[in-house]
């Protein structure tokens, strides 16, 4: 999450004063990214200090109005357009526990599985009665919810997909080489 | 006070010697009124095969399903059939509507076949549509309805009545995951006013409107899911980031 650019976006719609910044980003982002009020100020600053943001008056901080600037809405613009990383892919702690587990002899891996699966299930639950909770007009804490039980059920996607594979798997051949060979498995390049 | 639904030990046996299957092995489950639950599990797990026998539309080859408290073994077919329309609701991926029947006429048909009169049955099935927000298509038949409407009536279908239970296999059919999510929100909402529902479906999101998820794998029970410590924990997780 980009405070910056949060913060551009909310002064886009008219000048506004740091605390009823603080106030709509935490109600836009459906209160799930809680900000304090010393991190709005010092990201205006900052914003300020790049030509992103003017600023009236030379009084108290919480006394100014704040609003963007031309080359703060170029900022914003090009950053809204720019797609976040997704290469390389992140170090998936539950993709290297499965691949461990491979390499392991006589382990029930299905079982491994479906604790994994269990919990993420247990987790999109949670989020569920989020969103089942929601008032209608609440879109933001709506997406937010969205977005963690998409990404969580990709994971059950993955632990169903990983499930079929080794059941049509002939036997365990990597337990079996393990016992005579001590190198590691090859690396496996995970693309998205 | 008895389990809307209670399966003990139940197996299905399809074929015999060695084209034997069993479909599913020693099941149990408990379903109150009240609960939403789902069934998950890989295809040829057994979720549907235990949809149809909880019921009643295939029998068991051992073991005991009870709806209501009644033992189905103890009923006679006719019985049988009587709870199915009366206790039971299904709802089914494709829908099952009736063409040639308007929207109400294919909610009012439960009732009907149960002997209450075409003009009696209106009211409540117009009820049951309005609740689902498709009281304005009562008069349009099957394929002048979306996906998304056609499955709200045969919802309203399977609900209408006094019916206790409510079982559902992959209810969202190709609907979007929007329009799925609302089906799932109406089964909730069924579950809010007292009706058990029993919810097969290989969706993770759909499964995660239930209270309890259970998950089966080659005809068994394998796992199910603790009851969720509810939403506010989640939030608080969010002061970390």
């Amino acid at each position: 999450m980009s405070v910056p650019h949060a913060l551009l976006a909310l002064l886009a719609e008219g000048a506004k004063y740091g605390l009823r910044l603080q106030n709509e980003f935490e109600s836009r982002t459906g209160e799930v990214w809680p900000l304090n009020v010393g991190q709005v100020y010092t990201t205006l600053q900052r914003l300020e200090r790049d030509g992103l943001v003017e600023s009236d008056g030379a009084g108290e901080r919480s006394q100014k109005r704040y609003r963007i600037t031309a080359a703060g809405a170029q900022a914003l613009y090009g950053w809204l357009r720019t797609p976040p990383d997704l290469v390389p892919p992140p170090r998936d702690e539950l993709v290297i526990k499965v691949l461990v587990a491979l390499q392991i002899p006589g382990i029930d891996i299905r079982e491994i599985l479906q604790v994994h699966r269990r919990h993420a299930i247990e987790v999109m639950q949670r989020y569920t009665q989020v969103k089942a909770a929601a008032s209608e007009n609440d879109v933001a804490l709506v997406l937010v919810a969205d977005a963690e039980l998409f990404r969580l059920e990709a994971i059950v996607r993955w632990l169903d997909a990983a499930d079929v594979r080794l059941r049509q798997l002939p036997s365990s051949p990597p337990a079996h080489e393990a016992d005579t060979s001590p190198q590691p498995a090859p690396a496996v390049e995970v693309s998205q | 006070m008895t389990s809307a639904l209670e399966l003990r030990r139940v197996s299905k046996v399809y074929g015999s010697g060695p084209s034997e299957v069993h479909a599913l092995s020693e099941v149990d489950l408990l379903v109150e009124r009240g609960e939403l639950v789902a069934v998950m599990g890989p295809s040829g797990s057994g979720k549907s095969t235990l949809l149809t026998i909880a019921g009643s539309l295939e029998q068991a080859s051992s073991g005991q399903v009870l709806v209501d408290g009644v033992d189905l073994a103890s009923v006679s077919r006719s019985d049988q059939a009587m709870m199915r329309r009366r206790s039971i609701g299904y709802v089914f991926q494709d829908f099952n509507l009736l063409p040639g029947l308007t929207a109400l006429e294919n909610v009012t048909l439960p009732l009907e076949l149960d002997g209450v009169r075409a003009r009696a049955a209106r009211a409540p099935a117009l009820q049951a549509l309005e609740e689902l927000n498709v009281g304005d298509r009562a008069d349009r038949f099957p394929d002048e309805l979306s996906g998304g409407e056609r499955q709200r009536v045969a919802i309203a279908r399977a609900i209408i009545g006094e019916r206790g239970l409510l079982l559902a296999d992959e209810p969202t059919g190709a609907l979007d995951s929007v329009n799925g999510e609302s089906v799932m929100r109406l089964l909730r909402a069924a579950a809010h006013r007292g009706v058990a529902g029993v919810v097969v479906t290989h969706e993770a999101q759909l499964a995660s409107w239930a209270d309890r998820v259970v998950f089966l794998r080659d005809g068994r029970v394998v796992d199910q899911t603790s009851a969720p410590p509810g939403p506010e924990s989640l939030l608080a997780a969010g002061d970390r980031r």
